[in-house]
């Protein structure tokens, strides 16, 4: 009486991939209001949001942090950090206006439960570089206005 | 289709007799691999940061909506026996954020002997905390359907030892394992050094048969913390170094380290920009019930969009 069971168990097996791939919860984040997707931020414990970016304003750093992003970030935030269907665009004020420290916070910790893996795999160094690319965004599109 | 005859045939025949079972099976094989194919081709690939981790488990998931296909090889001395080649193959697919789902196909040459299908599993990895903290648990659980031939020794359980695998395949194909493994994966990265620790509880579904206990541990370094600025295949930062330890813990029967074997495995992997991994794993048996020599590699790519391209073909929102 098993082996029929067990024979079956490819199919089994397609049938639970197929709900997984329908149970994907990417587009958890656009069904709640657009302001909750940053409310993470807000998440972050004061003593981590007051830590300094050791590669502050350094532009070979944010160079790395770019390569970086492009790596890791842009297949859900945009190549350009724009922002996708699947991840928020970074270059919106809460995100510009939060400190590196916070940066870094949501950076390692994710949020998993809309979406965001956690990228403490990334050694701090390169984390706090792409805090700089993701601040020097910023000081490009601050200098760009003023002219 | 079955026809009326093929179905006939079927009610006064052991199923493994299934004249047409074969085409049909090959049939829905190749279609799937197929409709695999194109499927990848049709995703981006993106660049993944693995460890050089074999046996153990980390606490990191596959990003969400990502598969990444992975191929694996053991090469294993065996005294008393031949050596052999084990490899196998595994779909690892981000469901979300906190949850990995993964399928194997495990397959083995023995030298002088024969090549056999061994089986497959089928694993589940659930992260259990929201946030990073000092030690982060993650629960593993897998089924896994496989003969005694299986020598991938992916994980090396109660008194699992090196004379088990001496026998010729036919023989070791008799015998049928269907399995259920718990894993708590405790794992933990502290200045670029990950540590992780595997507690491994193994029950044969046979109601006869006991719990094996088991365990692995693994630590590993990045050669560099910080990135480059340009794109580079050889930079430091691309490699990551560690060592795995793994072995038996004995079943419920007989508890400790007796009849038991244990292996300390230095461990590299390499992470191109060009989204392949590589890895390389050489374990040394560290008692005599152990293979003198596990040596493995394995080349993974990662796809990301592959669950809301599969979602699109199903007729899912867009």
């Amino acid at each position: 009486m098993k082996r029929p069971l067990m024979n079956l168990m490819p199919f089994f097996i397609v049938a639970f991939a197929v709900c997984l791939a329908l149970a994907q919860n990417d587009d958890v984040a656009p069904r709640k209001p657009r302001s909750s997707v940053y409310a993470a931020l807000e998440k972050a414990p004061q003593k981590a949001g007051t830590r300094t970016n050791p590669f502050e304003g350094d532009s070979l750093e944010a160079r790395a942090g770019g390569k970086l992003f492009e790596q890791h970030c842009a297949e859900c935030h945009g190549p350009k950090a724009g922002g996708t269907r699947h991840g928020p665009s970074l270059l919106r004020a809460e995100v510009q206006q939060a400190t590196p420290g916070t940066l870094f916070w949501i950076l390692t910790n994710g949020e998993v439960r809309r979406g965001m893996p956690v990228w403490s795999k990334l050694p701090e160094q390169e984390r706090w570089q792409i805090v700089t690319y993701l601040r020097s965004m910023n000081a490009g599109r601050n200098s760009t206005e003023t002219q | 289709m079955l026809s009326t005859l093929d179905v006939r045939k079927t009610r006064n025949m052991p199923l493994g007799l299934f004249v047409s079972r074969p085409r049909l099976s090959g049939r829905f094989h190749f279609c799937g691999f197929l409709i695999l194919i194109f499927l990848l081709f049709s995703c981006q690939s993106s660049f993944a940061q693995e460890s050089p981790y074999i046996v153990t488990y980390d606490h990191y998931l596959e990003e969400p909506g990502s598969l990444e296909v992975e191929y694996f090889s053991t090469f294993g001395t065996q005294r008393g026996g031949n050596d052999f080649h084990a490899f196998w193959t595994e779909f690892e697919y981000g469901t979300t954020a906190w949850w990995t789902t993964e399928l194997y196909f495990d397959g083995q040459t023995t030298f002088s002997d024969s090549t056999v299908f061994t089986g497959f599993r089928v694993e589940n990895r659930l992260r259990l905390l929201r946030l990073e903290h000092l030690v982060n648990p993650v629960l593993y659980v897998e089924y896994e359907q496989t003969s005694a031939a299986d020598k991938i020794v992916k994980e090396v359980e109660g008194h699992d030892v090196e004379t088990d695998f001496a026998e010729l395949n036919s023989e070791l194909r008799k015998e049928h394992d269907h399995e259920l493994e718990l894993k708590l994966l405790l794992s933990s990265t502290f200045k670029g050094w990950n540590v992780a620790i595997n507690p491994i509880f193994t029950k044969n579904l046979s109601p006869s048969e006991p719990w094996e206990f088991a365990y692995a541990v693994g630590a590993s370094h990045p050669l560099a913390l910080k990135a480059l600025p340009n794109r580079c295949n050889f930079c430091r930062e691309n490699f990551i170094a560690g060592f795995e330890m793994y072995g038996g813990l004995g079943d419920t029967h007989s508890l400790g380290l007796p009849n038991t074997s244990h292996y300390l495995a230095p461990a590299i992997a390499w992470n191109l920009p060009s989204d392949w991994t590589f890895r390389l794993s050489s374990g040394f048996g560290l008692n005599n019930n152990s293979h003198r020599v596990l040596l493995r590699w394995g080349v993974s790519r990662e796809f990301s969009g592959f669950g809301e391209l599969v979602r699109q073909l199903l007729g899912g929102h867009v």
